[in-house]
């Protein structure tokens, strides 16, 4: 582990993190699940309702037992401190042959499929955070569609670190089998603290032949305060297979939180006519720093990628896109196209675009485009005129210009992701 | 009627490629409450600037001269108070904003005005419904709504577009920045038509034209004819017909 | 500086001999600086698309003294040819490094001197950054100091460096430096070729000063084993312009690597490029540029055409710092690949510290256009002819953004002399 490299791809700057030092693993106290809302920890409630979680599903979310026939649209597991506390809907997907469980059951459970996929696309020895990981991971969720089953539901998992000192390595497996689909969300929040936080979760995908995943990211780790104290170092391994032929991946983050965000959801397209799709949105204000983006490696005939990266940096933050494009020899007729964009606001913060192109195959196509501007003072003066205070026009021009990534998310988090963006820019105008 | 636009003296500059360039030299122009005037003018002579000024847009500096908005001092406000209190511009070219969905953005417009005004919010369905009508009455295709705030919207679409938010904003003071031009004659009597529905002894306009023929239609009190930075000459209604007729050669060489 | 030998591993290795017999502060520092650092390897991330294995395992020696005047004159009279106005203009000769007064043609209106006489490190090269230029300023021996005075318009200069190789591979690291005065005006056009085995290190410090134009064309046609690594700096002034461009033809592994530094208001900077690269050769073009004063411009096209097992590199950062307000920065890098086995690797990358900017990248891969191919074949144009017209017109937009006429005209015929019914074998 130690013989890694840490970060050296990215353009971020960390103070030196003790990992001894980090409580790797705190399961919260075993308490009789609650029997209404009221028995919820309040600050939990809180912070589904600043996310914009409509009551009935928070009562789902904190494990409250409701009444036959109401409507359940989200099947959640909540992770906190890397254990599973909850996980709904379970009857429901079960009939439907999914499996949606958190990781150290499927081990007993199933232990079959854990093995043949756990760590095959991610392997342990891959860098520095994923090998961690894997030393001390303690939970994580684990969804697998049988063949031709399209999930009857969005799956969710809802991560925050709770405890003090704590870092969260969870590690999450999903597994679609041929011509079966599930769309997976990840909500991520944890608490105001003065110290930094680590959270170096893995994330494998495989999809099979004609079966697609589509993985959404709303990230609000706590970002330290305005003078860059505290905050969540986030950093994350996500990766995918696109094993069978036209199988797709669609990789959706919103990112507005964490004092360091450091991750690159990949896409490795080996399937003939498979399919990688990145979107994403990454908001960095006071001191954050975020360095993202992806590697879409195509190996298959006729595979395909889109990129589409929108930056936004405003106070003393830094913000990077990253990212690999690679066609590979046998990779004939592939093509990628790859949108980035960066918006800066104010003049103390910075935004980088670093793509690497690679093409060994003659017939594969490349576009990539990448623009860097501030909000224009026409449009500005417009919607002032109009008589929007600039802080609203402000928030109304950046959702504009998110729009082509938040349309991709599932409408409860398109709200909440609309909602954060303001949120994380608050104080960046004026 | 009281006057409620003054502007007394009003000189503004741009600093155009690091030089500092003096656009208004000195507007002298009063319009009372109830009453439509018309600034024409040869290109290049200030009156977008004007507009602009009393809009609140900061690339002018204001260096003499003064404003006032029902007795207020209008340079003295942000851009949306002016907007909250009253006045609307609509742009000469107006502005594409994309990835803002059209309808979206009017009801932020509509809310943060209603909200300034102390008036009670729209919620979604109760302002989409008024949007559809008003966009109806202005024979704008219903997609309008849906699309990105002016992005590959025709000249004579994003006119519409403007006079649509006009209608949503209830103003009691527009300036209409050559909203007449690029428009085909049908849009050019539903554009008039627009503006004649907010006419009111509470409601006055400022419209800047080159062309006599919205002028039929909208009926306006008074003409002002702007040229190098001032208003040169104010008259009737007849002023803007013997403008069309002759051009402004002969008004030019008068003052000279 | 006899302690440095044991710590010259690797590459290095190739040249400790003559490393360790320096004199001078400069040479001693950069030896030391190179000792510590030895030569990039691809962890290094401005040489991670470029290898310098190639560099080879034998040891470079420096030039022989005596080169044979025939070969010289023969590679001479070929870069001459290539055009009939280029034996008109003045020229600058320079063999294995050093300069050659008798295939000289000197220019009148400019000072001219010679870093074998008098030394100059100039002041922007950073050995201590570079090894390539730590390699550089510890075994250059010659090199041309051109200064154009200010207000004077220097017309044409060439640079003509000719590699002379037999059967012992020579290296040679020359240091030029070119100052184009307040309000001066020069058209400079590098020619790099040569026979044999030779490894060419040039460093090149060029200043533009305030309200001065400099017209920058290097064509680079280096020995088919040759290795040319050179490294350009240039500082561009207020109101001045610096507006350059590379043709990389030849050589088995070469790279040009510019740093435009835009270090005061309303300077512009075109750092534009094309490359036709074939067989086993690897091409790279590098450049960083950087606005560190406000209101500047910047451009950048470069094209990749690459056939065989070649491999095209492109890296064009653009670095606005933040005082750099209302930068105008363009990017463009395009390649074609014409067959199986061809590669790209390109790294476009935008560094921005200010927000009142304009700045846009945009990077595409691919074969021909299928659409103009057909147009064209519909047309009547057989398929490999067409083929050919498109990819002579992908460089050759790139080629008239070159604005020295002389300079244009001279960079299509050396073209064309090279590809004239070859090219496309796909
Ligand atoms: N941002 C600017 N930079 C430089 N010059 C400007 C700027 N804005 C306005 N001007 C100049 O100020 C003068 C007045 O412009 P303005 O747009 O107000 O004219 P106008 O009367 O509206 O003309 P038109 O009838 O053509 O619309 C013109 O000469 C114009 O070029
Ligand atoms: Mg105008």
């Amino acid at each position: 582990m130690a013989g890694h490299d840490r970060a050296k791809w990215a353009k971020v700057a960390y103070p030196p993190i003790d990992y001894q030092d980090a409580h790797y693993y705190a399961a919260p106290r075993k308490k009789p699940g609650p029997k209404s809302l009221d028995e919820v920890d309040p600050e939990l409630l809180r912070t589904y309702e600043k996310l914009g979680i409509p009551l009935h599903e928070q009562a789902l979310l904190a494990g409250v037992e409701v009444p036959e026939g109401e409507r359940m649209p989200v099947a959640v597991d909540a992770v906190f401190d890397s254990v599973s506390v909850a996980t709904t809907f379970r009857k429901t997907l079960e009939e439907a042959g999914v499996i949606f469980c958190p990781i150290s059951e499927a081990v007993k459970e199933h232990p079959d499929l854990v093995r043949k996929y756990l760590g095959t696309v991610v392997p342990a020895g891959d860098n520095f955070f994923s090998a961690l990981n894997s030393a001390v991971f303690t939970d994580g969720s684990f969804v697998y569609v049988p063949k031709g089953v399209r999930c009857p539901m969005e799956l969710s998992t809802y991560f925050r670190i709770n405890a003090k000192n704590t870092g969260q390595f969870e590690r999450t497996l999903i597994v679609v089998e041929e011509g079966a689909s599930v769309s997976y969300l990840e909500g991520c929040t944890a608490p105001m603290r003065d110290e930094n936080q680590l959270h170096a979760a893995v994330v494998e995908l495989v999809a099979m032949d004609d079966a697609s995943i589509k993985y959404s990211t709303v990230q609000n780790w706590y970002p330290g305060d305005e003078n860059g104290r505290g905050g969540i170092y986030n950093f994350v391994t996500k990766r995918g297979a696109c094993r069978g032929a036209r199988s797709k991946i669609s990789w959706t983050q919103v990112e507005t939180g964490s004092a360091i965000t450091w991750k690159y959801p990949s896409c490795i397209l080996q399937g003939e006519g498979s399919v990688g799709e990145f979107y994403s949105v990454a908001v960095t204000n006071n001191h954050q720093q975020a360095d993202t983006g992806t590697k879409m490696i195509h190996l298959g005939r006729n595979t395909r990628s889109t990129i589409i990266a929108k930056t936004i940096s405003a106070g003393r933050s830094d913000s990077t896109y990253r990212g690999l494009v690679r066609v590979q020899p046998k990779a004939s007729g592939a093509r990628n196209f790859t949108q980035c964009d960066s918006l800066l606001i104010g003049d103390q913060c910075g935004a980088h675009t670093v793509p690497y192109i690679e093409s060994r195959n003659m017939n594969a196509r490349i576009e990539h485009e990448a623009t860097t501007s501030k909000i224009s003072e026409d449009q500005l003066f417009y919607c002032r005129q109009r008589g929007l205070s600039e802080e609203d026009a402000v928030g109304l021009i950046v959702n504009g210009f998110c729009r082509d990534v938040l349309k991709e998310l599932p409408m409860e988090f398109a709200v909440e992701a609309q909602k954060l963006l303001q949120i994380s820019l608050e104080g960046s105008v004026g | 009627m009281s006057q409620f636009l003054e502007i007394s003296g009003l000189c503004a500059r741009i600093d155009a490629d690091g030089q500092e360039k003096q656009i208004l030299r000195g507007v002298d122009l009063s319009i009372p409450s109830g009453e439509v005037h018309v600034i024409m003018g040869p290109n290049g002579s200030g009156k977008s600037t004007l507009s602009y000024v009393l809009a609140g847009r900061e690339d002018y500096e204001v260096t003499a001269g003064t404003a006032t908005f029902h007795g207020q001092d209008l340079l003295a406000m942000e851009p949306e108070e002016r907007a909250a209190a009253g006045l609307f511009l609509a742009f000469q070219s107006p502005i594409e904003l994309p990835g803002v969905n059209n309808a979206n953005f009017l009801r932020t417009a509509v809310n943060a005005v209603r909200r300034a005004r102390g008036q009670e919010e729209l919620d979604a369905v109760a302002f989409l419904k008024m949007a559809r009508e008003a966009a109806k009455a202005l024979s704008m295709a219903p997609d309008m709504l849906k699309r990105n705030v002016n992005v590959g919207f025709s000249g004579g679409e994003k006119k519409r577009n403007e006079v649509l938010q006009m209608t949503l904003l209830q103003p009691t003071f527009a300036i209409l920045d050559e909203t007449d031009s690029g428009l085909d004659v049908d849009a050019l009597r539903i554009v008039a038509e627009g503006v004649n529905r907010l006419r009111a002894p509470t409601f006055s306009a400022l419209v800047i034209t080159h062309h006599q023929k919205l002028l039929d239609y909208l009926v306006p009190d008074r003409i002002h004819v702007m040229a190098r930075g001032r208003i040169i000459l104010s008259g009737g209604p007849e002023l803007a017909r013997q403008i069309d007729q002759e051009g402004y050669t002969k008004f030019l060489a008068e003052v000279a | 500086m006899n302690a440095l030998s044991k710590d010259m591993s690797g590459p290095l290795a190739l040249f400790a001999n003559r490393l360790n017999t320096l004199a001078g502060p400069e040479r001693q520092a950069a030896a030391g600086a190179l000792a510590r650092t030895g030569l990039p390897d691809r962890k290094s991330e401005a040489w991670h698309y470029t290898a310098l294995r190639a560099l080879g395992k034998q040891d470079y020696a420096a030039p022989p003294a005596q080169v044979d005047d025939g070969a010289v004159r023969a590679l001479l009279d070929e870069v001459l040819r290539a055009h009939p106005a280029m034996a008109g203009l003045p020229r600058v000769v320079f063999v294995n490094g050093r300069h050659a007064p008798a295939f000289s043609a000197l220019p009148d209106d400019v000072d001219l001197a010679f870093f074998a006489q008098a030394p100059r490190f100039g002041l922007q090269a950073a050995p201590d950054r570079d090894p390539l230029v730590a390699l550089n300023t510890a075994l250059a021996e010659d090199g041309l100091y051109l200064r154009v005075p200010a207000g004077v318009d220097g017309g044409h200069v060439m640079l003509v460096s000719l590699g002379v190789a037999g059967a012992e591979p020579v290296s040679f690291h020359p240091r030029h430096t070119v100052v184009v005065e307040k309000e001066a005006h020069l058209r400079l056009i590098c020619v790099q070729a040569g026979q044999g085995a030779y490894f060419h290190n040039p460093v090149t410090d060029i200043v533009v000063e305030d309200g001065a134009r400099l017209e920058h064309v290097t064509v680079q046609t280096e020995a088919a084993q040759a290795i040319s690594l050179g490294t350009l700096y240039a500082h561009v002034g207020h109101q001045s312009v610096y507006d350059s461009f590379v043709l990389g033809l030849g050589g088995q592994l070469a790279r040009h690597e510019v740093h435009a530094r835009l270090g005061a208001t309303r300077g512009v900077v075109h750092v534009n490029g094309a490359q036709r690269l074939a067989g086993q050769q690897v091409g790279d073009i590098t450049s960083v540029i950087t606005h560190a004063a406000s209101d500047c411009t910047s451009r950048q096209t470069v094209r990749n055409v690459l056939d065989g097992h070649a491999r095209g590199v492109f890296q064009g950062k653009v670095l606005v710092e933040r005082v750099a307000q209302k930068t105008d920065g363009y990017q463009m890098n395009q390649a074609l690949l014409l067959s199986a086995d061809a590669e790209i690797d390109a790294k476009p990358e935008l560094e921005i510290y200010a927000d009142d900017v304009r700045c846009s990248h945009g990077a595409t891969v691919g074969a021909l256009d299928d659409e103009q191919l057909f147009y064209l074949r519909s047309r009547g144009i057989p398929e490999h002819e067409a083929r050919q017209i498109l990819i002579d017109a992908f460089l050759d937009e790139t080629i008239a953004l070159v604005t020295d006429a002389t300079a244009q005209t001279f960079c299509r015929a050396v073209l064309a002399a090279r590809f004239a019914g070859k090219g496309d074998v796909a």
